[in-house]
């Protein structure tokens, strides 16, 4: 009878674990197939030419991707610069001033932008950028910025938060100010896991398509300046994917290719980086 | 010899909830004082309100007076940020800065308020670690992390950081109560020594030490401060009746 019970319990355990792991699969072949074909198809798109080209026009034998790699660097290296700081500043804020009037406010606004799709924002950055100074990297980057900032504050929070309050009375006993026990010794304490926040905002600002296509448009040519758009990886697979042109649709793959690289680069890093010290 | 605390009408609360009641006391100056009493009587309480650390607790407040050297720390004007400087805190749980090099750890109080000069610097963590006992056992090793330290020596870095910024007082929360036997006893040796040159106050659950390591005994009850006299006193011949039977154990 209690014999019968635990096997039913057994069987039952099996079956569960059974489903886990078929889901896990469903999830996986999509995942793995994508990269399996990006590799395959990218890779042989890769050349010497590939990497050192900009971009051919209509017609044109050849090319590369260089432009684009220049283009996507450039902007998301502006994006950070703008997103990083205000991103930090109000992770710091919600977690150590949490009893503020002004938290609830900033917490709402985190919210909201983590829940707006990208195009959206895109949008904005259009009305309140693109209109003025025209498509350009500054348009690009405020739109990938603001795209970022709730990844950064919410990934700072919960690094603040971690550390123990046993650290931070240590550091008031001692007679230095909040403020400074703030952004010396909590800061420190959350370093690695803020680094790995702004890592992964970045990581996925790479692969943005949507918001660029509305703040920059597609340029084909090297950078010119910050008022001018620039080349983008993401934008590449969109454009040269859907046109006709066999040349063009084998860069769109190896574009391809390298964001996958750059993301996966960066989530190893950021792995790496975070093992190191344990 | 002036006390160096005048403790006059202490009330203290968390939330709505009294822990502290009519505490009056003096501390005497270059002495050990030790606050006894079981579980949850306030002693960790009273003693964070001797640095205004007990006001950091959201909810948290306190009423009465608190004489340091004769200047009221709770009065008008006066910044607990400079009164911490002076009334140095040892932990009940050694906590060390997790990041940071042993160095640093001792630095930590005089970098972080803007005292660059290596040398001072130098000078400073070897006289503090010297002072706490460590010295010998971490001088080729000061880049280790603070962290690795077993936790006696945790404790003794703590308490070389509370010395670095050379406060007049030691405040220090059931110092030992994570530690074995010898380092306990290399820390009750250490406060020995240094009473010669600051006022101590420690709490502590286990009445030996108290009896080791002080002047001064206080027994606290409920929130009341039962009896204090010089430990001598108290032990041999408490005149409450619940101090009495705390000390012999019957409860605690
Ligand atoms: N953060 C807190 N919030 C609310 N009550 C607390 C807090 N810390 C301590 N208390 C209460 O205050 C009383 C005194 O605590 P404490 O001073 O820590 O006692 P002791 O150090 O003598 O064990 C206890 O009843 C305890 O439950
Ligand atoms: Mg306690």
């Amino acid at each position: 009878m209690r014999l019968d019970y635990y096997m039913i319990r057994v069987i039952k355990d099996r079956i569960a674990l059974g489903l886990v792991f078929l889901s896990l699969l469903l999830a996986l072949i999509p995942l793995f197939s994508i990269v399996y074909e990006v590799f395959l198809r990218g890779a042989s798109a890769i050349s010497i030419e590939f990497f050192t080209q900009p971009t051919p026009t209509v017609g044109e034998k050849g090319g590369g991707i260089a432009n684009a790699i220049q283009g996507t660097l450039i902007t998301i290296a502006l994006a950070s610069l703008i997103g990083v700081p205000i991103g930090l500043m109000s992770g710091i804020f919600l977690s150590e001033y949490s009893e503020h009037r002004l938290s609830r406010l900033v917490r709402f606004f985190n919210d909201v932008l983590n829940g707006i799709p990208s195009i959206i924002i895109g949008v904005f950055a259009y009305t309140l950028i693109v209109l003025s100074i025209g498509f350009s990297v500054t348009a690009a980057a405020f739109a990938l910025a603001i795209i970022m900032i709730p990844i950064v504050s919410r990934t700072t929070e919960e690094a603040m938060k971690l550390v123990p309050l046993s650290i931070r009375e240590a550091a008031i006993a001692l007679g230095i100010p909040r403020w400074k026990t703030v952004t010396t010794v909590v800061l420190k304490g959350a370093r690695k896991a803020i680094v790995t926040g702004i890592l992964l905002g970045v990581a996925r600002i790479a692969g943005e398509s949507a918001p660029v296509l509305v703040t920059m448009g597609y340029w084909r040519w090297w950078f010119e300046g910050l008022d001018r758009p620039t080349a983008n990886l993401a934008l590449n697979v969109f454009i040269f994917g859907i046109s006709p042109f066999e040349n063009w649709i084998m860069l769109a793959w190896g574009s391809a290719l390298v964001l996958i690289m750059l993301v996966l680069g960066i989530n190893v890093f950021v792995k790496a980086y975070v093992w190191r010290g344990y | 010899m002036a006390p160096k605390f005048e403790i006059e009408n202490l009330n203290a609360w968390f939330g709505a909830k009294q822990v502290l009641k009519n505490i009056n006391m003096k501390i005497e100056e270059k002495s050990v004082t030790a606050i006894i009493g079981p579980s949850g009587c306030g002693k960790t309480t009273f003693i964070r309100c001797l640095n205004r650390m007990h006001e950091l607790t959201p909810g948290a407040r306190v009423s009465g007076k608190v004489l340091f050297d004769g200047v009221d720390i709770y009065g008008k004007g006066v910044d607990p940020v400079i009164i911490r400087r002076k009334i140095g805190m040892v932990f009940q749980k050694p906590n060390p800065f997790p990041m940071m090099s042993i160095y640093d750890n001792v630095a930590a109080g005089l970098k972080l308020n803007g005292v660059k000069d290596r040398k001072i610097l130098d000078t400073v963590v070897r006289r503090s670690l010297e002072l706490a006992g460590l010295w010998d056992e971490v001088k080729d090793d000061l880049k280790r992390s603070g962290a690795s330290l077993s936790g006696g020596q945790q404790q003794r870095l703590c308490i070389a950081r509370a010395l670095a910024i050379e406060p007049e007082v030691l405040l220090m929360d059931e110092p030992c109560s994570a530690l074995d036997p010898i380092s306990t006893s290399k820390i009750e040796l250490l406060i020995r020594q240094l009473a010669k040159d600051y006022t101590i106050v420690i709490v502590t659950h286990n009445i030996q030490q108290a009896a080791r390591v002080s002047d001064y005994t206080a027994f606290f009850y409920l929130g009341e401060l039962i009896e204090y006299g010089p430990t001598k006193q108290i032990f041999e011949s408490p005149k409450n009746e619940l101090t009495e039977k705390y000390i012999t154990g019957e409860f605690g």
